[in-house]
């Protein structure tokens, strides 16, 4: 047994031995750095933002890599811990002193790393969600995903479409509900509209039937709109079903993935949500500029994760490749080069959306990059 | 002339002032003096902590409650209502022990585990608390922390000093800084563990009818501990926010107790040095289990299971023991 585990040891040495001397050969690699949550809480963001990653990386190797040189994945698993992530980020910057870092999972492990990454002046993608993050913005931060800002304005827009004006509002009260509330009471004053019911539950609440009594017995509601993450919004969803509420009912996009229908069942049937049009690939109108490389990005994560794509790990890819780009219009790793070919990134076409980046603007999507998603039939159904 | 050393009272602090000096010739890069920062202001926690645990016996599972306090105080403090950070520091740690001796009052009447059970949902408490007054603590998403300043003078991790004709970058500096708080910790918890209120304790530890019996006011001296190391504990979040620049509510959370508990357990229970040493590993280990990847949570329950199998007095008193007895038995022999 010993024996066995030592020979296997001498292998494993000799082929990184091997590899090392092989890239000593080759030209330098670029290294880029990540630290993500792909165990822990907030895992169901970081695993498929990690395996995109890894698959990205691997594929831009074999087509040559970028500037000629191989790209080279540091990672570390963050666990959801925002102290974990500084420290993540502290090892990348300091002793791995990768090039460029795409990371950061959920909204408190990025601004955790933020004061380092600004001080060590290393520029920064960010997965997460949150405004906070690019408003105001930062000089080495940027991010892909749509703010939760956007999502409160693409669903209060949708709502006022239909001739709703006043709605209850419940969310979660972790880091993504309570965030999307505070952003959702800022944009119903701008927009004339109102909230007339104003609740919340805790992430390991197992029945929010009291919370949605409540908003069902105010007078004049006209809709709810439930923003929060996790399990939490799929049991809003039963619940709604079993009260036989009949208003409209509006998710956030912190549910847009097939397993909140699985979760939610029959019950979702109804709900909207914006969402990226990464949920219906095919019902997209052959002009949509986003059509081929969502189709793509869908069908090459399928198949080599045989698991189901994610709008996360798009998040990922949108990250990665805005990374790569920058590289390639600086024409070098050089980091205030790279910083500005990131801020000055026009028309890039990503899964999430269309980027425009400029130095006011770090994220570079407009809030219509959302799409408004119904559930009909158990599916995922366009609607604008 | 060796053995005069050994048994000398502050001999433990020496070694360990001579550890904490010498260690900037392993470390190369800021990243090291980073974790070794936070590990010396854990330390000071858990020493801290081991007062309670294992001097007098009694299981705290809140005690990041007052540490996130101590780190919320001075966040909010230092950065809404522009205090200095060390007046923000010493009042935070004074609002946190009178906290701690309103709880700890009733609760330390308590016993095993229902005194687990009373300090858990204290911390819990403050965790929810942190999480949902938005408009105070920014929420579950964190809060951004100023730079420590003394004086109008700043010690920020980004900057550079310059310390008797010597070059500092920040990071090396706080390091500096956070050993020398470490030794005070160690040096003031030496002192108290020496003194009557000590001896106090230990026999609370070891019966506490038989403490009641000769006299020794049981319940004062629990609370007193008790709000000694709810102090230890606040004092050091102040500064670990400081050094870490952000802070979200998971400093004040159940895992980060847990955390604190196993570092005092696995170091060795009413040692400490056994506790700091506790805390440098159980800081240290997700670093090198890092490079392991999925296997790194399985590595991580099997040592310290195996350490608690084999080792059940913790760490160093374990070694201490073993290094004893070989000595012993070399000088049996010469004799």
């Amino acid at each position: 047994m010993l024996k066995t585990i030592l020979r296997r040891t001498g292998q494993v040495a000799a082929i990184a031995a091997a590899g090392l001397v092989m890239s000593a050969q080759a030209a330098e690699p670029i290294k880029i750095g990540s630290f993500l949550s792909v165990t822990g809480p907030a895992s169901f963001l970081g695993d498929p933002e990690l395996k995109t990653l890894e698959m990205y990386v691997e594929k831009i190797n074999e087509d040559g890599g970028v500037l000629g040189r191989p790209l080279e994945l540091i990672h570390y698993d963050d666990v959801g811990n925002a102290s974990n992530a500084r420290n993540f980020a502290s090892r990348l910057i300091r002793s791995d002193r990768v090039d460029i870092i795409v990371g950061g999972s959920t909204t408190g492990a990025t601004m955790a790393a933020v004061p380092l990454v600004e001080q060590a002046k290393v520029p920064f993608i960010s997965l997460a969600g949150a405004v906070v993050i690019t408003n105001p913005v930062k000089k080495w931060v940027f991010k892909t995903p749509q703010t939760d800002r956007m999502a409160a304005e693409r669903i209060l827009t949708d709502m006022k479409d239909r001739g709703i004006t006043r709605f209850g509002l419940i969310s979660g009260t972790g880091g993504f509900g309570s965030s999307g509330r505070t952003q959702t009471l800022d944009v119903v004053e701008q927009m004339g509209m109102e909230v007339v019911a104003d609740v919340t539950y805790s992430g390991s609440d197992t029945d929010m039937t009291a919370q949605l009594t409540n908003i069902r017995n105010t007078d004049g509601v006209e809709a709810v709109l439930n923003f929060g993450f996790g399990q939490g919004p799929a049991i809003v969803t039963r619940n709604y079903a079993q009260l036989g509420m009949e208003l409209p009912f509006y998710q956030s996009h912190g549910v847009a993935s097939d397993s909140f229908l699985e979760l939610a069942g029959d019950a979702a049937e109804g709900v909207r949500l914006p969402a990226s049009p990464l949920l219906v690939p095919d019902s997209l109108p052959d002009d949509d500029p986003q059509k081929q490389v969502v189709q793509d990005y869908k069908a090459e994560y399928e198949a080599r994760w045989d698991s189901k794509v994610s709008t996360f790990g798009a998040y990922a890819y949108d990250g990665l490749m805005l990374a790569v780009q920058a590289i390639e219009a600086a024409g070098s790793t050089d980091k205030e080069a790279v910083r500005e070919a990131l801020e000055n990134i026009q028309g890039y076409v990503g899964v999430t959306g269309v980027f425009n980046m400029s130095p006011e603007d770090h994220n570079g999507l407009e809030a219509d990059s959302f799409r408004i998603l119904e559930v009909q039939n158990g599916e995922w159904k366009l609607i604008n | 002339m060796l053995n005069r050393f050994m048994q000398m009272r502050l001999r433990d602090l020496i070694i360990l002032a001579i550890i904490l000096f010498a260690l900037p010739l392993f470390l190369n890069n800021p990243f090291h003096y980073d974790l070794a920062t936070q590990m010396a202001i854990i330390a000071a926690t858990v020493v801290g902590l081991n007062l309670l645990v294992g001097f007098a016996g009694q299981i705290s599972l809140g005690h990041a409650g007052f540490f996130g306090l101590g780190a919320y105080f001075t966040g909010i403090m230092t950065s809404s209502y522009g205090w200095s950070s060390v007046p923000a520091l010493v009042v935070g740690a004074i609002a946190v022990g009178i906290i701690a001796w309103i709880v700890g009052r009733p609760i330390l009447r308590l016993k095993g585990h229902y005194l687990s059970m009373a300090t858990l949902a204290v911390g819990f408490i403050i965790a929810i608390i942190l999480n949902n007054e938005r408009a105070l603590t920014g929420g579950p998403d964190g809060m951004p922390v100023p730079a420590f300043t003394v004086f109008g003078w700043e010690l920020s991790p980004f900057g550079s000093y310059n310390l008797l004709g010597m070059e500092l970058n920040g990071s090396e500096a706080w390091y500096l800084f956070a050993a020398l708080v470490l030794l005070v910790a160690v040096w003031l918890a030496q002192n108290l563990i020496d003194s009557p209120i000590g001896r106090a304790l230990r026999s609370v530890h070891g019966s506490e009818v038989a403490a009641r019996v000769v006299g020794v006011d049981t319940a004062r001296y629990k609370s007193l501990v008790f709000v000694v190391s709810a102090i230890y504990a606040s004092a050091m979040g102040s500064l670990y926010a400081h050094f870490q620049g952000f802070i979200t509510p998971a400093v004040a959370g159940f895992d980060f107790s847990i955390l604190f508990i196993t570092m005092v357990v696995l170091g060795g229970m009413g040692s400490t040095m056994g506790v700091i040493l506790g805390a440098v590993v159980l800081k240290l280990l997700p670093q090198v289990l890092a490079d392991f990847q999925e296997l790194e949570t399985v590595m991580f329950g099997a040592i310290l299971m195996l350490t608690m199998i084999f080792m059940p007095k913790g760490l160093l008193p374990t070694i201490q023991m073993a290094v004893g007895k070989r000595m012993k038995k070399k000088a049996g022999g010469q004799a």
